[in-house]
């Protein structure tokens, strides 16, 4: 379906593991916690769909602070997965969420591969969640977490219970702080998972100078935003490589051009965290850069350049 | 670039004019002030909650930079109120008397060196004026506010503080400037950042 305005032929939707996206430009999860308040901002308008904040069977009450900092090019957190828990999330932050228009992915997170699959378990056959993203890759918690997404029999474990319980579109999330993200991205796939998502942000920390002490009340937390793309376009071309199912790009998204470029390197969609912070109405603009794009180079749909980046680089052009 | 934090200084309503005082203190304040005049800079607020209206014989500590919501409070009034205007050195304090020229205001200064107004700690100048003190608004670095708290806490005087934290999204999806409170950790940008003494923890 065309959006209105758009020329006759030109179609930004895309299909992500079977969730029908109007357009290829997620919000990431964390960054946009629940959507309420970005919403506020009108950061809705020309979003694919929203991947909610990490939500865990009890609540979790996340890292002491100092959280978040900025550092060249992006920002370092360590917030640690605070969440109400699943209940508080299907009572008080789903029904508004739902009524708001984008699709809607869950970000499931767990310190035990029963906790994950609990709350899949909860998730399911939930009126307005389109699909799941399980989050086997957050640096900031200490149990769980990483360390699910950092070994493939891990990997192979969690996603084979979170399959079980669950007929929802399912998306991995991977952690970029691995040796190799094909063998993870492999592991996924073959324990069930529909989509691929990456990347999670890369471990790092800082010291206060001043103080003699880690800047992070964590000490160690994720960095994220323009420092990390290059990295990520990289995972995502080797996901692509390992694996036939689709995947979802993210690391440092804030423009048209960074959108095209994880799309060209094999993503079906791609998702937008840190830009927010950036720039709260992001999405409408890479919207509008995409379009740009598309009129110039003759094309109707993403599908023609995704992965074409690979495709040539394999044919020798 | 991340967006920074900033209190409201000084508001016209009728200008339509907003003055930040802001310190200078990292990378992102350090190119702040060098954007000359007639530059465009992005804005997003006014964000979060804000002091309550302080009633006749309220004391307002200000430590440092924390002057800035300080003299807007005191702006917002105009009953007998005493600031409390404290600094490790004289040229610390930066604000000029002429910001803080509002009826029913009386200034106190002090100066951890003495450098300028009494000599002693924003602790110690409150101890002295506690009694019979209608209510504290504070807002400066955590241990000058950690001592205010224990002070208002035994005199039996309500007080609110006016909290900083490191910030990303500024309206509360984040969660990257939680703050420990008796009720878990609540964001600086959207609970706050004013909170009363009592609920927030500092000795974390």
């Amino acid at each position: 379906m065309n959006e209105p305005g758009l020329p006759m032929d030109i179609n930004l939707a895309v299909n992500l593991c079977g969730i029908k996206l109007d357009n290829p430009i997620l919000a990431a999860s964390g960054p946009f916690g629940y959507g309420h308040e970005y919403r506020e901002l009108g950061s809705f308008k020309d979003l694919g769909g929203i991947i909610v904040k990490g939500v865990s069977l009890e609540p979790w009450e996340g890292n002491p602070s100092p959280r978040v900092t900025e550092v060249s090019s992006g920002m370092l957190n360590a917030v640690g997965l605070q969440n109400p828990g699943l209940k508080d999330f299907l009572e008080y932050h789903l029904p508004s969420l739902r009524e708001a228009g984008p699709r809607l992915l869950v970000n499931v997170v767990g310190c035990t591969v029963e906790e994950y699959a609990g709350v899949a378990s909860g998730l399911a056959g939930v009126e307005g969640i389109d699909g799941l993203e399980l989050n086997i890759s957050c640096p900031n918690v200490k149990a769980g977490g990483m360390a699910f997404g950092t070994d493939p029999k891990a990997t192979s474990l969690v996603v084979t219970a979170v399959r079980r319980e669950t007929n929802l579109p399912l998306l991995v999330k991977l952690s970029p702080n691995v040796t190799d993200i094909g063998v993870i991205a492999r592991a996924a796939e073959e324990a069930g998972a529909d989509g691929i998502s990456l990347i999670n942000t890369l471990s790092g920390m800082l010291i206060d100078t001043g103080q003699k002490k880690p800047l992070l009340g964590n000490v160690f937390g994720g960095l994220s935003g323009p420092a990390i793309k290059p990295v990520a376009l990289k995972m995502v071309w080797q996901a692509a490589e390992a694996v036939k199912i689709p995947i979802l790009g993210m690391g440092g998204i804030v423009s048209a051009d960074d959108a095209l470029q994880f799309i060209m390197a094999g993503a079906r969609a791609v998702a937008v965290g840190t830009g927010f912070f950036y720039e709260p109405g992001l999405p409408s603009r890479i919207i509008a850069g995409l379009i740009e794009y598309m009129k110039e180079e003759g094309i109707y749909t993403l599908s023609e350049i995704e992965g074409i980046a690979r495709t040539l680089q394999e044919q020798g052009k | 670039m991340l967006p920074r934090p900033f209190s409201i200084y000084r508001a016209d309503s009728v200008t339509g004019e907003l003055d930040l005082l802001i310190e200078i203190k990292g990378k992102g304040t350090g190119l702040l002030a060098k954007t000359g005049t007639g530059a465009a800079l992005e804005l997003l607020g006014p964000l979060g909650k804000g002091f309550p209206v302080p009633p006749a014989g309220s004391l307002l500590v200000a430590g440092g930079a924390g002057i800035a919501p300080l003299a807007f409070l005191a702006a917002s009034a105009d009953v007998p109120r005493t600031l409390l205007y404290c600094a490790q050195t004289a040229s610390r304090l930066v604000c000029p008397h002429a910001d803080l020229d509002f009826p029913g205001l009386s200034i106190i200064e002090a100066t951890d060196d003495g450098s300028r107004g009494e000599m002693g700690t924003a602790a110690d100048l409150l101890l002295n004026r506690i009694e019979g003190a209608e209510a504290v608004f504070a807002c400066g670095p955590r241990p000058m506010l950690a001592a205010v708290k224990e002070i208002c806490l035994q005199a039996g005087i309500k007080a609110w503080f006016s909290l900083e934290e490191r910030m990303a999204c500024g309206i509360g999806a984040c969660l990257g400037c939680a703050v420990a409170t008796t009720g878990g950790y609540k964001r600086v940008c959207r609970d706050g950042p004013v909170f009363s003494a009592e609920e927030v923890i500092f000795d974390e």
